[in-house]
C-alpha cells in the first residue's frame, strides 16, 4: 500500500463525495478503488504495535485467571493460535474497565471459582493442576448442571465463553480460523463449482 | 412560551421527512424544475463519517459492543448494531410515544436525511393486482382507490429508477417488473431451491434494490454484502444518496436539518398556509410559508402531524373530516426459524458476500387454496451462508476446549434461517392517537398507541412455522426450536417490530371513509398530500418500500401537473 499515493482518509473522501453529489452519468467509482480503501484500512489497523499489556481493570492474579480460562475455552491447536494469541483477555479486560457490569461479572467470576478451588484443592484456581481445572468446566459449560451450588459459576462461564468466543471470532486470528474470506471489492459474484458440488453430493439431492 | 418566527418568503412546496417517499417527492419535483423545501427532523448525512463500510471488528476497540458494553446489557442505543448505517431507534431520547395497556407495540423512528432508506433490507416487491382489490377478492378489508393497472408506469418508473435485480416468472402473487440482472445463488441458496422444488414452493431470484449494473451514475455493486452498513459507492439504494444528494446539484432544493414538524397551519378557506416546526439546535419554533405542503414523515408520524394540527375549522386534526386518521394501522407479521444443515458442515471456504441479503426467495404460492385456515399469505425470506463473524458470532453454545473450536468451525455457514413476511388484515384495535396527556421535548403531544394481532394472524405464523420446518428437513436439516404451538399470537413478532408501519392516513374515494382521495391528496385540503405509507388501504406481504416510491412517485406528479394548471 505504501506506493499508492491516497491515504486512506482521502480515499473514502473521495468515494463519498462522488457517490453522494456526482451528478447523474458520471461514473462514480470502481471496484478497484473500493478495494483499495478496504486494503488501506487492514493496513492501518494491522500497524498497531505490540507489547507487553497492563491490565486496566483486572489485577494480576484476575488477569492470569482470564488468561488461562481464554485458553481452556479456545485453546491453540493443530489448525490456528487460540484466544490467548488472538488477545481475547487484553480485550475483556479493556472492555471491563469502561463497564463496572462487566467487570463485576468477571472478577465475581474469577473469586467463585477461586473459592470453589480452595474449597475442593486448597488452591487458587490458576495454581490448581490442568485436570482440576478442567473437572470444574467440565460442570459450570453446561447449563443442564445447574445446581444450588454450581448455578453461579455456570452463569459466569457463560459469560466468559461469550466474551473469549467475541474476542476471538472477531479477531484477525479468529476470522482466519474460520475462513471467511469476504469483506472485499469484487467485480462479480461467484461461487465456486467445488463447494457447490460438495453440499449438493451431501445433500438429499445427490 | 416561544416568539415564533414567521418567513415572509412564500415557499412552492414543503416536503416533511426525506425517507422513500420524500426522497422520491423531491426527486420528481425538481426534476420537474418545481422549487422544494424540505424538513428533515434529523441531520444531514455523511456517507464517509456515518457508514461503517468495510471494517472490520478488530478495528473498532470495542469490536461492536459498544464503548461501554451496551450490547450486552440490551442498552444498545444501535437498533442494527454499532456498524448497521445510521438507522434510527426503537427509543428516541426525549420523545417517548405510549402503548396502551392492552397492547404491544414498538415503534422505530429514524432521524436523518434518507431515513430509513440508509439500512433497510431493500427487498422490492410489487404489490399484485388482488392487494389493491382486497374486498373484491376475498371480503377483507378495503379496496384502493387505485388498481394495478394505474400502479404499474409508477412501478415501472421506480424500478428503473432506484434499480432492482430480478427475473420474469409470471406469477400474479409476485408480478414482473423492470429488472436488473439477478445474482447467482450462494451455495446454502441452492439447496434451499432444491427443496422448495420438492415441496413445490417457487423459490425465485431475489428482488432487491442493488445494482448489479451502473445505473444513473451510480457504480456497480462491489458484492462486499455490507448494504445494511451504508454504501460508499451508492451502489444500494437509499433516498439520500440517489434521491436527495442529486436534487441539492439542481440549485431546487433547500434542506431544513434538525427540523421537527409541529403543525400545518391553515387559514380560513381551509388551505395549508404554513408549516411550524421546532428548530432543535435552538428549541425556537419557525415557521414557513408554503403553497403546498406534502407529509411523507412515515405511517405513524404523517398521522400525528395531521391530529397535531387542530385549528377551529379542523378540530379533530387536519384532513380528518372522515375521522380516520390514525386508523387502520397495520404492520407486516413476522416469524423467524433457522435450522443446522449437515450437508453444508465444513463446507470449502469462499466469499459468498453477494449483495447484503438473500439473493433467492420464496413468494407466497396459496394464492388459489380455499381450504388453508387464513387469508392472504406471506413470502419467505432466506439467510444463511459465511458472513463476517461479529460479536455475539458463538453466544449460545455449550462446553470449552477442542472440541468447541471445532464444532463452530465445522458449523460456519451450515446454518440456514427463514423470515416469514406476512399480511395483517387491518383491525378496528390497531390504531394510534393522540395521547392526551403525554407531550415530547418540544411539547408536541405524542402518540398512543393500540394494536393487537387477529386470529388470521397468529394462523399464518403457525403456517410459516410448518412450512420453514418443512424446507430445513428437505434439506436434511434440523429445525432449532419447536416451541411453537403453544405460543398463539405471541409467536408473531410485536407490532412495529417488522418496520412496515401503513394505513394511517388512507385512500378512499368516498370523503367519510377516508382523508385522502386517489392522489393521496387529502378531500378536505386541496393543497396537502401524503407520500409515505399512511395511504395505503393495506399491508401485502410484499415489504411497503417499492410501493412508497410508486405511490409517492405519482403523487408528485399529481401535484406537479395541479400546480401548473393553478389548482394547487
Amino acid at each position: 500500500m505504501s506506493e499508492n499515493p491516497l491515504s486512506r482518509r482521502e480515499l473514502l473522501r473521495n468515494l463519498g463525495i462522488s457517490a453522494a453529489l456526482a451528478a447523474p452519468g458520471a461514473r462514480l467509482v470502481s471496484a478497484q478503488v473500493a478495494q483499495h480503501v478496504h486494503e488501506a484500512v487492514a493496513q492501518e489497523k494491522t500497524a498497531a504495535p505490540k507489547g507487553e499489556y497492563t491490565p486496566k481493570c483486572f489485577t494480576e492474579h484476575e488477569f492470569k485467571t482470564l488468561q488461562r480460562l481464554a485458553d481452556l475455552i479456545i485453546p491453540a491447536d493443530q489448525h490456528s493460535p487460540g484466544a490467548v494469541q488472538a488477545g481475547a483477555a487484553e480485550w475483556i479486560d479493556y472492555m471491563a474497565s469502561n463497564s463496572p457490569e462487566l467487570a463485576q461479572i468477571f472478577t465475581g467470576g474469577f473469586g467463585w471459582l477461586d473459592h470453589h478451588m480452595q474449597q475442593h484443592h486448597g488452591v487458587d484456581f490458576i495454581e490448581a493442576k490442568p485436570e482440576q481445572q478442567t473437572a470444574i468446566l467440565d460442570v459450570i459449560a453446561y447449563p443442564k448442571n445447574e445446581t444450588p451450588e454450581n448455578t453461579p459459576g455456570i452463569h459466569f462461564f457463560g459469560w466468559a465463553r461469550n466474551l473469549v468466543t467475541d474476542a476471538y471470532y472477531t479477531s484477525p486470528i479468529g476470522i482466519k480460523e474460520l475462513g471467511y474470506m469476504g469483506n472485499s471489492a469484487v467485480s462479480e459474484f461467484h461461487v465456486p463449482e467445488e463447494a457447490l458440488r460438495y453440499a449438493l453430493k451431501r445433500s438429499p439431492f445427490a | 412560551m416561544f416568539q415564533i418566527q414567521r418567513s415572509p418568503e412564500v415557499h412552492d412546496v414543503v416536503v416533511i421527512g426525506s425517507g422513500a417517499g420524500g426522497g422520491t417527492v423531491v426527486k420528481v419535483l425538481t426534476d420537474l424544475g418545481i422549487n422544494v423545501t424540505l424538513l428533515e427532523a434529523g441531520p444531514m448525512l455523511n456517507p464517509v463519517k456515518d457508514f461503517k463500510e468495510h471494517v472490520w471488528p478488530y478495528q473498532v476497540d470495542h469490536r461492536g459492543v459498544g464503548p461501554h458494553a451496551e450490547e450486552y446489557f440490551g442498552k444498545s442505543p444501535w437498533a442494527f448494531g454499532y456498524f448497521a448505517a445510521p438507522n434510527g431507534y426503537w427509543n428516541v431520547p426525549g420523545e417517548p410515544y405510549t402503548v396502551a395497556p392492552d397492547s404491544r407495540f414498538r415503534w422505530f423512528r429514524s432521524r436523518i436525511i434518507g431515513g430509513r432508506t440508509n439500512h433497510y433490507g431493500r427487498i422490492s416487491l410489487r404489490f399484485s393486482d388482488y392487494d389493491f382489490k382486497p374486498y373484491s377478492f376475498d371480503g377483507l378489508g378495503t379496496d384502493w382507490p387505485v388498481s394495478y393497472e394505474e400502479m404499474s408506469p409508477y412501478y415501472d418508473k421506480a424500478e428503473e429508477f432506484i434499480g432492482v435485480t430480478g427475473t420474469h416468472e409470471g406469477l400474479r402473487t409476485a408480478p414482473d417488473g423492470k429488472f436488473l440482472p439477478p445474482i447467482a445463488p450462494r451455495v446454502h441458496e441452492t439447496l434451499i431451491q432444491k427443496a422448495c422444488q420438492k415441496l413445490n414452493l417457487p423459490c425465485i431470484p431475489s428482488r432487491m434494490a442493488m445494482l448489479t449494473k451502473p445505473l444513473h451514475g451510480r457504480a456497480a455493486c462491489h458484492y462486499c454484502g455490507q448494504c445494511g452498513r451504508g454504501c460508499q459507492t451508492a451502489s444500494a439504494f437509499t433516498s439520500s444518496q440517489a434521491m436527495i444528494f442529486p436534487a441539492m446539484k439542481t440549485g431546487k432544493l433547500r434542506i431544513i436539518t434538525g427540523a421537527m414538524a409541529r403543525e400545518l397551519v391553515t387559514d380560513d378557506s381551509g388551505r395549508v398556509t404554513a408549516v411550524s416546526y421546532v428548530e432543535k439546535a435552538t428549541r425556537t419554533e419557525k415557521q414557513i410559508r408554503c403553497r403546498a405542503a406534502v407529509v411523507a414523515a412515515s405511517a405513524c408520524e404523517s398521522a400525528r402531524l395531521l391530529l397535531n394540527s387542530k385549528s377551529s375549522r379542523f378540530p379533530n386534526g387536519l384532513a380528518n373530516g372522515s375521522g380516520m386518521v390514525g386508523r387502520n394501522l397495520t404492520d407486516t407479521t413476522g416469524y423467524d426459524l433457522s435450522g443446522f444443515v449437515p450437508a453444508l458442515a465444513g463446507l470449502p471456504r469462499h466469499n459468498c458476500d453477494g449483495i447484503g441479503g438473500m439473493h433467492v426467495y420464496i413468494p407466497w404460492w396459496l394464492l388459489d387454496d380455499r381450504k388453508k385456515d387464513f387469508p392472504r399469505g406471506y413470502h419467505i425470506e432466506v439467510g444463511g451462508g459465511f458472513d463476517m463473524p461479529q460479536i455475539g458470532f458463538a453466544h449460545g453454545e455449550e462446553g470449552y476446549g477442542s472440541a468447541l473450536k471445532s464444532k463452530i468451525r465445522e458449523q460456519y455457514g451450515a446454518w440456514v434461517g427463514f423470515s416469514g413476511r406476512g399480511e395483517m388484515i387491518p383491525n378496528a384495535n390497531s390504531y394510534c392517537e393522540i395521547d392526551p396527556t403525554t407531550v415530547d421535548q418540544w411539547g408536541i403531544p405524542v402518540l398512543r398507541f393500540h394494536f393487537r394481532w387477529s386470529e388470521h394472524e397468529s394462523k399464518q405464523v403457525r403456517h410459516m412455522h410448518d412450512t420453514f420446518a418443512a424446507i430445513i428437513e428437505a434439506m436434511g436439516g434440523k429445525p432449532e426450536k419447536k416451541d411453537f404451538p403453544e405460543r398463539g399470537v405471541d409467536a408473531v413478532s410485536i407490532g412495529g417490530e417488522i418496520i412496515h408501519e401503513a394505513g394511517t392516513v388512507r385512500m378512499h374515494d368516498d370523503p367519510k371513509q377516508g382523508p385522502l382521495n386517489r392522489w393521496c391528496q387529502a378531500h378536505d385540503v386541496n393543497n396537502l398530500f401524503v407520500a409515505d405509507a399512511a395511504p395505503f388501504l393495506g399491508n401485502p406481504d410484499k415489504n411497503v418500500t417499492l410501493s412508497i416510491v410508486a405511490l409517492a412517485w405519482r403523487t408528485a406528479e399529481h401535484l406537479a401537473e395541479e400546480m401548473r394548471k393553478g389548482n394547487v
